[in-house]
Order: C-alpha cells, then sequence, then structure tokens
C-alpha cells in the first residue's frame, strides 16, 4: 500500500498494531489459506488453440476427399468381386392350385412341400461358396420375440426349469422346453439339395455357428427335450440326441437379426462353382412365411475381405469423398472470390467508425 | 415474553431452559436417510428419475436392466447424501469440540472444571485471557478494577477491532470471593438475534448491595463465540445459552440462489420432456396399430389373442422407458461437479488475491458462477468499497477560516501550525472535540508509543490528527481522559456519552473539565443533524460553504461543536438519561428522545474533511465493465454531492461536459412526483442521444417514490443506464435491488459492511469487499474478494468462462443423450415398432455415465477467447448477457444436430451392416461405437483451447471405450461375448467408423466454418484475431493509458460553480448512446459508437503491422 501522506501514518500504524497483537495466529492461518500457484489452478495449462481457417479447413476437406475416393473404389470393387445368386422361391414353390391359397398349402401336413428350383452361376464361384437363406419382413428384432429365450437354459443342463423368460413357449404339460422361448420354437425348417449335372453337391453344414457360441452359450450337455411336441408346431424339430452345442441350425438362428431382412447361412458348398453351370435345387419349402407376406431367398455367394455383395460402403465412400473434394473447391473459390482476411478488427462492430466504412 | 435469569441458583433453571449444547446438525443418525430421500425427492428431476426407475421394475415393458437406471440414480443419490452426510459429521465434530472444551463454571460456591454442554442458564462462567466466550453472559466482575475488559467480536459481526465491555454499575468493586456467592435476578428478553441489543435489568439479592433495578445494555455482554482480549480474566452470568444465544439465533440457512442459467436449463428439460411425451405417445398409438394389424399375423411372436387389461398401455409405457434417458439423468451430477470447480478456480486464482492482507477470494456459494457472467446491473455501496475506507484528516475550517485548501493537507498548514502554537482559543476547543468527542481507547504501547482503538474509522482519523496537531489524546483511566496539550496536561471526566446511532447522526459526550469544574457537552455529527441545532445568533453560512465545498471534493464532513451546560441542567437531564437507559421497551428511542434535549443551542467550532481514498484500480474496473455492457447504481448513506464527486473520479458519470445528471428530489409527494415526471421526460427525449443520462436520489425522495410512483420510477430505472442513490438506509437498498430483479435484471449486489448485509442476500449475486468495516458483508455474500478491481476478473473471467462452459455442457449433454434416444426411435421402426432396444443395458448406462460425460466434464477448462483479450474487449460480455450461448435457438441447433447424427449413424450402421451381417449385438455394437466416434470429434470440434487434459479425455475416452468393450467381450457370461473382438477384426466395421465420422462430421465443420468465417460472431472475429497473432496480442500497452486520463480528470480544483441548476447538472455529452436492451434480437450491439481509446489505438497497431 502506498500511503505516503503523513496522515496516514499514524492510522495505518494504530490499524496494524491492533492486528498484529491480536491476531497473530489467525494472520498466520490466513497466509496458509492462499492457494499454491499452479499452471492448473490458474486455468493456465499451455493450451493448443486451433481456429478454423480456410487452409485448415480447405486442407482437411481435399485430404478426405482424397482418401475417400479410393477407399470408396477398393470396396467396390471388391464387393463387385463377389458372385452372388439370389432365387425368391416362396411364390414359385406354391403349386399352381394353392396359389390363393397358400397358406392352407403350408399349414396342410399332406402336401407335398419339396420344389425344384434351377440357378444359373453368372461367374466362377471360388469355393467355398456360402449358402444363405434370406427372410423379408420378419420380425426376429420384435420384442416380444427377441426377449423370449433362456441364455442360462441354453448354457447349462442345470438351469433346466429357467424358463421365466420364455413365454408362450415355456413349459409344456411335460415340463420345461429345452430350448424354450419363441426363437426356437419358430426354428427355421427349410432344406435345400444342391446337384450339379446330377450329381449331388454336398453341403457342409459344420461351422456355420459361431465358435464362441458353440463352446460358452449352448451346452455340450443340453439335449432338446419337451421340444415342438405342443398343440401348437412352430418350425423345426430338432434331433434330440444330439446336444445343442452341435445343434448349429439352431445356433445360427437363435443369433437374432437386428433388420427385418436378414440372411443366415445354411451351408457351405466346398468346391468351385464353374460360370453357367446349371444348379438344381431341391428345397423342402416348409416354413410358414405366407401368413404375413415375407419373402423367402437362396443366396449363394462368395465372399470378400469387406464381407458378402454390399456397394453401400463404396458408394457411400465416394460421394462422401466427392462432397468433400467439392466443399474443398467451393471454399477455395469462395476465398478467392470474396476474400475476408481472418481477425480483421473492424469486423468488430464496436470498432467501426460512425460513419461505418471498415478500413 | 421475558426470561428470568436467577444468578448462581442451581436447581430452579435448569429445567426451564436448554443446557448449552450447540447443535448446527440438520440431521440426526436415525432420520438422516428418510429426510435426506425427502429434500432429495422434492425436486422434480428426480421425481422423474424415480418414477423411470420404478417402471423399470416392471420386466414387461422395461427394455433394458432396470440396474441401467437404478445404478446411476442410486450412485446420484448416494453421492449427494454423502456429501450432506459429510458436511453434516464436520459441523458434528466442531459441535463437539464446541461442547466438550473445558470451562470454569461455579457450582455450589466452587469453581469447577466442566464442559461447555453443561453449562446452564444463570450459571457463573469465568473466562481467563484469550478464552473464546462459551454462551452469552452478562459480564459481573472481570480483572480490571475499573470493571473494563476487552473483547474480540470477528467471529459474530466480522469486525476486528477491540470493543470494551464494561460491568453494571452494581457489581462495580465486587471482589473476587464475592463473585462466587453472588445472588440475583436477570429480567432479560426471550432469545432473539439482535446482536446490537439487550435490553434488561440487573437486581442483586441481600446481603449484596441491593440497590434499584441495573439497567444493563450490549455492553454489558459478552455474547458467544467472541473472544476475551487484553483482560487477565472476566467472569460473568450465563443469560442464553446453546442453540437460544445471539449467534445461534441468527444462524439461519440462506435460500438457495437459482441462475439464470439453471432457469433456462429447466425450461429446456420441460421442453424435452414435453417432446418425450409427444414421441411417446404417438409411437405408443403407432405400436398398437401395428400391433393389431401385423403382430397378429407374425405367427412367429405368438400374440395372445385376448390380452390383459393393461394391454394397450404396455407399448407407451415400454417407449416412455425407452425415450427416458433423452433427459440425461448425467446433467445434474455433471453441473455439480463443474460447478465447484468454477468456484475452486475463482478460490485459487493467484490474481485476486489481496496483496496487502493475503486474502484469496472465496467463493461461498459454489452453485452460481454462471450468473457472474449474466450480470446487468451492479448495486454498489460507496464506502469501503469503491473508497479504501481509510481516513484521512484533510481540511478543516474553524470558525470561518479554512485551512488545508492550498497544499491540501491540513496538517501542513502553516497558517493551522501557527494557530495551534499560539493557542488560539477556536482551535483549542475545536481540537478538544476532535481528540476526545468519541469512543476510542488509547493504549500504550511497550515503545511508549500510542496506539488508537477505534470503532470507526473517522474517530480513528480524528484523534491521529489532532494528536499531530499537538493535542494527543493520552490515557483513559475509568472515566478519567487525560489530553496533553502543548505540554500540559489537561483532565476531563466524562460523564455520559450519548452515542452515536445512524438516525441521529452524531454523537455526544458530557465531560466534566477536572481543572475548573465546567460542564461541556462535545458533540460532531453530519451537517444536517448539526448545524440546525446551533444556538439563535450564530452566523453558519461560512459553515454550510465549507461543507458544499468540500463534499464537492468528495471529502467526508463532520461538524464539530460544543456546550457549556449548567450543573443543574445536566443534573436534572442526567436523570431522564438513567430511566431512558433502563427502559426495557424502545429504549433506543427513548434515550434518542432524551438525547435530543441537551443537544441544542450548539455553538458550532467548525467542519472537518476527511477523505477517504478510492481504492486502486476503481475507475478502470467501472469504465470496463460499463463497457461491457453492465448497469452500475451507487447506493450510498453519504450526502449527495460527496457521492457525485467520487461517482464523477470513478467514472461512474462521465467526465466533465457530457451527459446529463438529472436529480429527483422533493420533500412531499407532490414534488417527488413533478421531479419524477420531469426526469422521465428528460430520459425519455434523450434515450436517443448519444449521451450518458444518470439520475441522482436521495433516501427521502426515493421512500416516496417507491410507495407512491412505483411505476414511473421503474421505467425510470429501465431507461438509465446510471443511478446514484445517497442517503439510503439498508432496507432501502435491498429494496431497490428488488425493483431491478423485478423488472428480471441479473443483479449484482457489492458492499462491505453490515448496512449491505441486506442488499448483498436480495440480489442475484452478491459480493462481499473484506475490508475495514469487517467480514459482515463478505460472510453473507456469494463471493467475498479483497478489492473492488477484482470485480472486473470476477465477472469478465470467471463468469464469462463458466457461462461458456455450462452453456456447452448443458447442450452437449441434451445432444447425446438425443443422438442415443433417437437412434432407438428409429429402431423401432425397424423392429415392428415394439420397443425393442437396440443396445442393451450395460452400454446404455455406460454410454450415459461414462462414455459421454468425461471427455465432456474437461471442458471447464477451454477458454474461448484468453483472458486478456476479453479483459480488451469486455463488450464480448454482451454475449453472455443477453444468454446467446445458451437458449433456446442455440438449442434447436443440438437438437437438429443430435437428429442428423442419429440419422447418420442409423442409416450407414443399417446398410453397412446389412444381410448376413445383421447381427443384433453386432450391428448394436456398431452403432454405439457409431455415436462415440462422433462424440469424440463433436467435443474436438467445440473446444476452442486444447490442453493436455482435454486430449486425453476425448481421445482417451475413445480408446478407453474399446478397452471397456474388450473387457466385456471377454467375458463369457456377458450378453456381447466376443462381439467386440470380431468387429475390430473386420475391415469393413473400421471403414463404417470412419465414413460415420466423415459423413456426420463434415456439414458439421463447413457449416461452422461458413459461419466462422462469413458471419463470424464477435468471439469468432477476436478469436481469429488473437490466434493470428495479429494486433490484439500487441495490444497490451494500452493498459496505462486509461488511468492518465483519469488522473488528468480527478484534481478537480475548488473553483467550481457553486450555484448549478439544481435540476439539470450538465456533467458529460458523448459516450455511450445507451440503446439498452435491444440486443435480444440480435441486434448488433454497438454501445459505443464513438471511436474509444481502445480502438484507436487498435487500428494504429494495425497499421504497424
Amino acid at each position: 500500500m502506498e500511503m505516503d501522506t503523513n496522515g496516514a501514518t499514524t492510522s495505518s500504524a494504530a490499524g496494524g498494531g491492533s492486528t498484529s497483537t491480536s491476531d497473530s495466529s489467525s494472520a498466520a492461518k490466513k497466509n496458509s489459506k492462499k492457494p499454491k500457484y499452479s499452471r492448473f489452478t490458474q486455468q493456465e495449462l499451455p493450451a493448443c488453440k486451433p481456429i478454423l481457417t480456410p487452409g485448415l479447413v480447405i486442407t482437411t476437406f481435399t485430404i478426405i476427399g482424397i482418401i475417400f475416393i479410393p477407399i470408396g473404389l477398393v470396396s467396390l470393387s471388391a464387393s463387385e468381386h463377389v458372385v452372388e445368386i439370389v432365387d425368391r422361391y416362396d411364390e414359385g414353390c406354391v403349386p399352381s392350385n394353392y396359389s390363393n391359397d397358400k397358406l392352407a398349402y403350408i399349414q396342410s401336413s399332406r402336401t407335398n412341400k419339396s420344389c425344384t428350383r434351377t440357378l444359373s452361376v453368372p461367374k466362377l464361384m471360388k469355393g467355398p461358396v456360402f449358402i444363405y437363406y434370406q427372410l423379408d419382413n420378419f420380425y426376429q428384432n420384435h420384442r416380444r420375440y427377441v426377449k423370449s429365450r433362456s441364455d442360462k437354459q441354453l448354457r447349462s443342463k442345470a438351469y433346466e426349469s429357467e424358463t421365466k423368460n420364455c413365454d408362450p413357449e415355456g413349459i409344456s404339460p411335460d415340463g420345461p422346453i429345452v430350448p424354450c422361448g419363441l426363437i426356437a420354437w419358430s426354428l427355421f425348417n427349410d432344406t435345400y439339395g444342391f446337384s450339379v449335372k446330377s450329381k449331388m453337391l454336398e453341403v457342409n453344414k459344420k461351422n456355420i455357428a459361431w465358435d464362441s457360441d458353440k463352446e460358452n452359450k449352448f451346452g455340450s450337455d443340453v439335449y432338446p427335450k419337451n421340444f415342438q411336441i405342443g398343440g401348437l408346431i412352430g418350425g423345426a424339430t430338432l434331433n434330440s440326441s444330439i446336444p445343442l452345442s452341435e445343434q448349429e441350425d439352431l445356433i445360427v438362428w437363435m443369433r437374432t437379426a437386428a433388420l427385418p431382412t436378414f440372411r443366415k447361412l445354411y451351408g457351405r458348398i466346398e468346391e468351385d462353382l464353374q460360370a453357367n453351370e446349371q444348379i438344381t435345387v431341391v428345397i423342402q419349402n416348409n416354413y410358414n412365411t405366407y401368413s404375413f407376406g415375407g419373402k423367402k431367398k437362396l443366396v449363394l455367394s462368395t465372399t470378400s475381405w469387406i464381407g458378402g455383395k454390399n456397394d453401400f460402403l463404396g458408394v457411400a465412400y465416394i460421394t462422401v469423398g466427392g462432397l468433400c473434394l467439392f466443399l474443398a473447391v467451393s471454399f477455395i473459390l469462395l476465398y478467392v472470390i470474396k476474400p475476408r482476411p481472418l481477425g480483421d478488427p473492424s469486423y468488430l462492430s464496436w470498432n467501426r467508425s460512425p460513419a461505418g466504412n471498415p478500413t | 415474553m421475558k426470561r428470568f435469569v436467577y444468578i448462581n441458583d442451581d436447581e430452579s433453571s435448569q429445567e426451564l431452559y436448554c443446557d448449552n449444547r450447540i447443535s448446527n446438525r440438520k440431521y440426526t443418525v436415525l432420520n438422516f436417510l428418510p429426510k435426506n430421500l425427502w429434500e432429495q425427492f422434492s425436486r422434480f428431476m428426480n421425481q422423474y428419475f424415480l418414477l423411470i426407475a420404478c417402471l423399470q421394475l416392471w420386466s414387461l415393458i422395461t427394455p433394458v436392466n432396470p440396474a441401467s437406471t437404478w445404478g446411476p440414480l442410486i450412485f446420484i443419490f448416494a453421492v449427494s447424501a454423502s456429501k450432506e452426510a459429510w458436511d453434516d459429521y464436520n459441523r458434528y465434530l466442531s459441535d463437539k469440540k464446541a461442547n466438550e472444551k473445558h470451562i470454569w463454571v461455579v457450582r455450589q460456591g466452587i469453581r469447577k472444571h466442566i464442559q461447555a454442554q453443561d453449562i446452564h442458564v444463570g450459571n457463573i462462567v469465568w473466562l481467563r485471557e484469550n478464552d473464546e466466550v462459551p454462551c452469552d453472559l452478562v459480564l459481573i466482575g472481570t480483572s480490571d478494577t475499573q470493571g473494563l475488559c476487552y473483547v474480540e467480536t470477528a467471529a459474530l459481526d466480522g469486525e476486528t477491532d477491540l470493543k470494551t465491555r464494561v460491568i453494571p454499575s452494581a457489581c462495580m468493586g465486587m471482589d473476587f470471593e464475592l463473585l462466587h456467592k453472588i445472588k440475583g435476578v436477570i429480567e432479560c428478553p426471550n432469545p432473539d438475534k439482535d446482536i446490537r441489543r439487550f435490553d434488561a435489568n440487573l437486581r442483586l439479592f441481600p446481603p449484596f448491595i441491593d440497590n434499584d433495578l441495573c439497567p444493563l445494555t450490549i455492553k454489558n455482554t459478552l455474547l458467544q463465540s467472541c473472544y476475551l482480549r487484553n483482560t487477565e480474566w472476566a467472569c460473568g452470568v450465563a443469560v442464553y445459552t446453546g442453540n437460544e444465544t445471539k449467534l445461534g439465533m441468527s444462524r439461519g440457512i440462506p435460500e438457495p440462489k437459482l441462475t439464470a442459467m439453471d432457469a433456462m436449463i429447466d425450461k429446456l428439460t420441460g421442453a424435452i420432456f414435453v417432446f418425450q411425451i409427444v414421441v411417446v405417445m404417438v409411437l405408443g398409438i403407432a405400436g398398437n396399430v401395428w400391433k393389431d394389424t401385423e403382430a397378429r399375423k407374425q405367427w412367429y411372436v405368438l400374440y395372445p389373442i385376448e390380452g390383459p387389461w393393461y394391454e394397450l398401455l404396455v407399448i407407451p409405457l415400454r417407449f416412455e422407458l425407452l425415450c427416458s434417458i433423452m433427459i440425461p439423468i448425467s446433467i445434474k451430477v455433471s453441473l455439480d461437479l463443474v460447478k465447484s470447480l468454477y468456484a475452486k478456480f475463482i478460490d485459487w486464482d493467484s490474481e485476486m488475491i489481496d496483496q496487502d492482507t493475503g486474502i484469496p477470494s472465496h467463493a461461498t456459494n459454489t452453485a452460481i458462477s454462471e450468473d457472474l457472467g449474466q450480470v446487468e446491473y451492479i448495486l454498489t455501496d460507496k464506502t469501503g468499497t469503491l473508497t479504501e475506507n481509510r481516513m484521512i484528516f484533510r481540511r478543516c475550517c474553524i470558525s470561518g477560516i479554512f485551512y488545508g485548501n492550498e497544499s491540501g493537507d491540513a496538517l501542513k498548514d502553516v497558517k493551522l501550525l501557527n494557530a495551534v502554537a499560539g493557542s488560539s482559543p477556536d482551535v483549542v476547543r475545536f481540537l478538544t472535540v476532535m481528540a476526545i468527542c468519541n469512543t476510542v481507547i488509547p493504549i500504550k504501547s511497550k515503545t511508549g508509543a500510542i496506539l488508537y482503538k477505534a470503532q470507526s474509522q473517522d474517530e480513528d482519523a480524528l484523534v491521529n490528527a489532532a494528536a499531530r496537531l499537538h493535542m494527543v489524546y493520552v490515557n483513559k483511566n475509568a472515566n478519567i481522559l487525560e489530553i496533553r496539550f502543548n505540554g500540559s496536561v489537561i483532565q476531563y471526566e466524562v460523564l455520559e456519552t450519548l452515542e452515536f446511532t445512524s438516525d441521529r447522526k452524531r454523537m455526544s459526550v458530557v465531560v466534566k473539565d477536572c481543572q475548573n469544574g465546567k460542564i461541556v457537552l462535545l458533540s460532531k455529527g453530519a451537517d444536517e443533524a448539526i448545524l440546525p441545532y446551533a444556538y439563535a445568533g450564530q452566523q453558519t453560512r461560512a459553515l454550510v460553504e465549507a461543507v458544499e465545498q468540500y463534499a464537492q471534493l468528495g471529502l467526508r464532513t463532520l461538524c464539530l461543536a460544543w456546550r457549556e451546560l449548567k450543573e443543574d441542567e445536566y443534573q436534572e437531564w442526567s436523570l431522564m438519561f438513567k430511566e431512558a437507559s433502563s427502559t426495557l421497551v424502545d429504549r433506543e428511542w427513548r434515550i434518542a428522545e432524551v438525547c435530543q434535549r441537551l443537544e441544542h443551542d450548539f455553538e458550532v467550532l467548525g467542519v472537518t474533511a476527511i477523505e477517504d481514498r478510492l481504492q486502486d484500480g476503481v475507475p478502470e474496473t467501472i469504465e470496463t465493465l460499463r463497457k461491457a455492457g453492465i448497469n452500475f447504481w451507487m447506493l450510498t448513506g453519504d450526502k449527495q454531492n460527496t457521492a457525485i464527486q467520487i461517482a464523477l473520479s470513478c467514472n461512474f458519470i462521465s467526465p466533465e461536459p457530457k451527459g446529463q445528471l438529472l436529480l429527483i428530489d422533493g420533500k412531499t409527494e407532490g414534488e417527488v412526483c413533478r421531479s419524477l415526471e420531469r426526469v422521465l421526460l428528460t430520459m425519455r427525449i434523450t434515450s436517443s442521444e448519444p449521451k450518458d443520462v444518470a439520475f441522482v436520489v436521495d433516501g427521502w425522495a426515493l421512500e416516496i417514490a417507491l410507495k407512491h410512483y412505483r411505476k414511473a420510477f421503474t421505467e425510470l430505472a429501465i431507461l438509465s443506464r446510471t443511478a446514484i442513490c445517497c442517503r439510503v438506509t439498508p432496507s432501502q437498498k435491498a429494496q431497490l435491488v428488488e425493483l431491478l430483479k423485478s423488472c428480471d435484471y441479473r443483479t449484482l449486489a457489492i458492499g462491505d459492511g453490515g448496512n449491505d448485509v441486506r442488499m448483498i442476500q436480495q440480489a442475484d449475486i452478491g459480493v462481499g469487499i473484506s475490508g475495514r468495516e469487517g467480514l459482515q458483508a463478505a460472510r453473507a455474500a456469494d463471493y467475498s474478494i479483497g478489492k473492488f478491481r477484482f470485480l472486473k476478473r470476477l465477472i469478465l473471467v470467471h463468469g464469462r468462462y463458466s457461462y461458456n462452459r455450462t452453456a456447452f455442457l448443458s447442450q452437449y449433454s441434451f445432444y447425446k443423450s438425443l443422438v442415443i434416444c433417437f437412434i432407438q426411435i428409429f429402431f423401432s421402426f425397424i423392429s415392428g415398432v415394439s420397443g425393442t432396444s437396440l443396445f442393451n443395458s450395460v452400454s446404455l448406462m455406460a454410454y450415459n455415465v461414462f462414455y459421454t460425460s468425461v471427455p465432456v466434464l474437461v471442458s471447464v477448462l477451454d477458454k474461448d477467447l484468453s483472458e486478456g483479450t476479453v479483459m480488451q474487449h469486455p463488450q464480448i460480455l454482451v454475449y453472455c448477457q443477453a444468454g446467446r450461448l445458451l437458449n433456446p435457438s442455440t438449442f434447436a441447433g443440438w437438437f437438429g444436430r443430435s437428429l442428423f447424427h442419429a440419422i447418420v449413424v442409423f442409416v450407414i450402421t443399417i446398410h453397412a451392416y446389412a444381410f448376413e451381417k445383421s447381427e443384433m449385438e453386432e450391428l448394436s455394437m456398431v452403432a454405439l461405437s457409431g455415436c462415440i466416434w462422433l462424440q469424440a470429434f463433436v467435443v474436438a470440434l467445440e473446444t476452442n483451447s486444447f490442453t493436455i487434459l482435454q486430449h486425453l479425455a476425448i481421445w482417451g475416452n475413445l480408446v478407453a471405450f474399446y478397452v471397456i468393450n474388450w473387457v466385456f467381450s471377454a467375458i463369457p457370461s456377458s450378453g456381447m461375448y466376443t462381439i467386440m473382438f470380431r468387429l475390430c477384426r473386420q475391415p469393413s466395421y473400421w471403414i463404417t467408423m470412419f465414413l460415420i465420422v466423415a459423413a456426420g462430421m463434415g456439414p458439421v465443420l463447413a457449416l461452422k466454418y461458413f459461419r466462422y468465417t462469413y458471419r463470424p460472431s464477435k468471439i469468432n472475429a477476436l478469436q481469429q484475431a488473437e490466434r493470428m497473432g495479429g494486433p490484439i496480442l500487441s495490444l497490451g500497452n494500452i493498459e496505462p493509458q486509461p488511468r492518465l486520463m483519469e488522473k488528468e480528470v480527478s484534481p478537480l480544483s475548488i473553483t467550481q460553480p457553486k450555484n448549478r441548476n439544481p435540476v439539470y447538472e450538465p456533467l458529460l455529452s458523448d459516450s455511450p448512446n445507451s440503446t439498452r436492451r435491444s440486443f435480444g434480437s440480435g441486434a448488433p450491439f454497438d454501445f459505443f459508437q464513438s471511436q474509444s481509446r481502445l480502438s484507436s489505438s487498435y487500428s494504429r497497431n494495425c497499421k504497424d503491422n
């Protein structure tokens, strides 16, 4: 305190006296209360403060464009290299006399359900060729459906009676149903047999499910029990002498799909399929999609590093990359046509002169 | 209504009154849980969360595991509850410490050492030097032969000066042994919280001197939590104990203050709630329709033909639960956390430490930092707040002769020194009044120097000045005062002291000259309390002029007067005074009335002028804050002229011939009304001109205006940027705050003294200056600072940053919840509107509580502009004031962004993961990681300054997300076993992530860049200027310039026009054209059309570059 005046000296001495005599302890306390200096407490940590300069933004967009378009092209070509045969058979496999009442056909136990389809291979399909069945408009993600399972029961024999989530397919008059729940109950039961030039093509149905599921989610000591014995028959039946961990079709089916259109792996053909070969497929058309207007498709597909045939990623990458380049170019043009110096203080309105002409 | 305390009576009063157990606790062990829960559930948000959590217990409708809501809910409640419990435990500990302290108390005539909590009313308590007083005592004996003792009352009222306490006359001269056996009764009022009043009577029983009722005042008490100083021992009778003491009664839990920002967040929460209800209803109806038309056909779903009665409710309730995360449960915790950090930053700020005392600034209220950035009105006290409250005697006028006018310091005025040397009788009398008309206690230090302990700064200044003029107040021995003048010692006996009250505005002492036995009345006081009572023939014109002249210089004036009393006049009056002093009812008023009978026919000796210097940096602070668009009102108890002069010298009203100063005065309703109308008219006209108009109103006119013309006065308040209210009482200060608050302005009240406490508590933000008037204001305040100039930093730096940070944090919290919620809603459209949750319970909980909360918390370190830039361009504060960073339209922006991002994530995910990849767990994980990636980039894009901590939190969080999910993926029993490992091995997963980031952030970045460059806000422009290393960085040198300006202004000469037009005082023109409150609708905020000094040097610097 810069007190230089005469009057103040005694007065401040008096004031100081009173504090020093009585307050020495509290003064010491006050001093220790003084916070320690650190860059954090002073909010002065060294900081990098990037701003959106034209250079930075235009470069970013250009780089994204330059990277994305090639990736898009690569993805697209990978997708293009995948050979895929899709055959919708739900319509064609209904005999013409039942075409007005498909439901009666599929629900009758007396009708002949087998159906023969011929597929032609457009291009060479390198083995292994994956066989999928595709269902449309099938809501495996419906809340009532997706919750209707008992993971505990599937995993271990000890939890056989854990069926409380499985309603309405939890308990049969003979005891708990294994595997319980709507998902298992509605197991897909169409079957396919393939032959080329009347020679049977072997379908490998081993290892179509995830190993982790087989090992950990489905117990090797859990056998189907009371399954599909009620009044209502849903989908496939299970061989009650094979443990669940080896019922791979069930395991695949139990991995519910998030979308109403989905494919599930049926099996693999381990050999190559030559171009223009005619494949004869004998389909046991058992599964009811007619009541809700769902479609059934048989899909044969090879695979690539990106997965099955899906142009979406490639197209999306090229689009996004193109848009980024477009934005970069527009920003460059804007910058050239309407230059705007950054940080021009004249843009602060309180700095504008009354005449209103910024320098 | 009265309490009778029987002294030293061990039985009778024990049951009647509580013991001395202090309890500040809110809870007990038993009632903690119910009481705390009840308090927490009284808040709407908590009720909402509880309802949601309860609904989730119904497994039919819950989309996720109830734990995902219960977990965070219990966590939040546990945090709040443990904070409360911890505080309460600490209170318990400190209570316990106080309660178990050992105290000497007389029991059955013997002194015993007992715990403080066992003291009962009527006990005699013995204290030694530096002991803390355990309960309210009536003093009956001290080690001092004159019955005096000294106490420090800092804990009670914050005043650090020592106060004298005396034993009642009845107990005077009682010896040590007798004090153990004393019996009597004290008649005192029931406990109250007034620490300045104690109107009681004491009657001692035989065999003790059985005199009449002996009146007791606050001077005879030792109040709880004071300290005994400079006195070997003292003893007293406990009259109030435990929580019934004056301190205990005045304890209270202040109403929690709600910031404007909290109110806005609540409003937005309400809007989101309504939106949520609409969504739930729409989806609920759609779900039921879909179920009836489609789901019946889906045989595999196996819907029963007849459902239970509540069937229709099931789907809407499921959606309610699914959408419940729209209102983020984490926002409350996050906000509490960052708010306490803001407060800590204030406490820690080394630039706000008072260098003189070493006291750092302190945020008592940790919840309202954002409001600091939204202040629109500052109501400030004058003395001690703008000024140093360090009084220095500067000038005086003795019998018409001015001293100190030339040099500015009367103590150096040769004329005065000569007059003193020559013992001119007028001067000697004047100095005598200066030296002894006070309550100052001289204390001889060991070195022989005399120290004065004064309760008022003015008295201190006067006594010290008198001492410098060789009239030294040497000693006070009981009633005998000793002064030394030019080597001779004069003794006076003090007969009565007529104390200062703010109503009487003067104090007097009646003394008897020990040499000639003359009885004299010495008075000092405000001019209007002295001059009207001068004896009939005295010419007071010179004095009036002197007062006016000094006031114009911003000096505080006191008139000194004297009157010789006749012996019988005094005796007669003395009886009346004694009687008045012992009344129990309206004692203060009675005493004032009696004093009035003596204080008349004064011979006015002269006028003293005391300077109260402005604090450092006050003009700059006010100028900066006014540029920031904050309006200042000065509320002072001081005189009008003094107030105006101080206002001028501290930039309160701009200097010299600019603008207008409008005066509202009048003694009657009619006058005030006319004056108010006239001012309003002028104000309306000038509001369109670039003029700085201020109005001045005094307490009397204000009283009338507030009572009868509230509407007109309110309009005036809205129109005027500046106001000076002088001669106002504490309650009027609070009323003015109330008035501005009722106009929906954010008010900040700053003051330092006890008279500001009400205003401080009333205002949205109360700031106390821990100054020389004690800590009373600082204790009541939300923030306490050491100097007025810290206000600039408090508002511009801490307030602004807090506002910006909370604006981002709160909107971001809603944004991230909405993103995930929109995805759930979109998913419901492809899952048969059945209310399936795409995300599993663990992910949902972790998303809200962990993944998205941590990165945003470090936004408390974000600084959009550096502190220096803000200080130089305080106008930028308008963004905070007008709430431009958090309002429905910015919120709509965030809402739109969340919708856009949800669409991006959802569409890309379901297309990239179509067909054979559309496995539920995988798809949900892809969507979730897409959200997390986007969040990281959104936070990064909205962050203005990256410190290492921000990088750690943003990118570290992204890494942590993967680590956590890998851990979950490694647990066989978890639903997502192996999922994350599978995904991370797929190239398409990473390609999808990059696509989501590019598609989500590209448009946001482009839009932001476009606005940043072509439609920049002022903040952006400053950011650019600052970061480009441009002119702003070299602007540091302009800071001293305003000071130079002030130097030119402040030395006002005395040759000012004396007779000014009383209504219009053209003091200034030009400068702010106050188009106030026009910024609400995005109007440009050029308050300052004129080229300010700042901007001129700014452009100069630009050219230099």
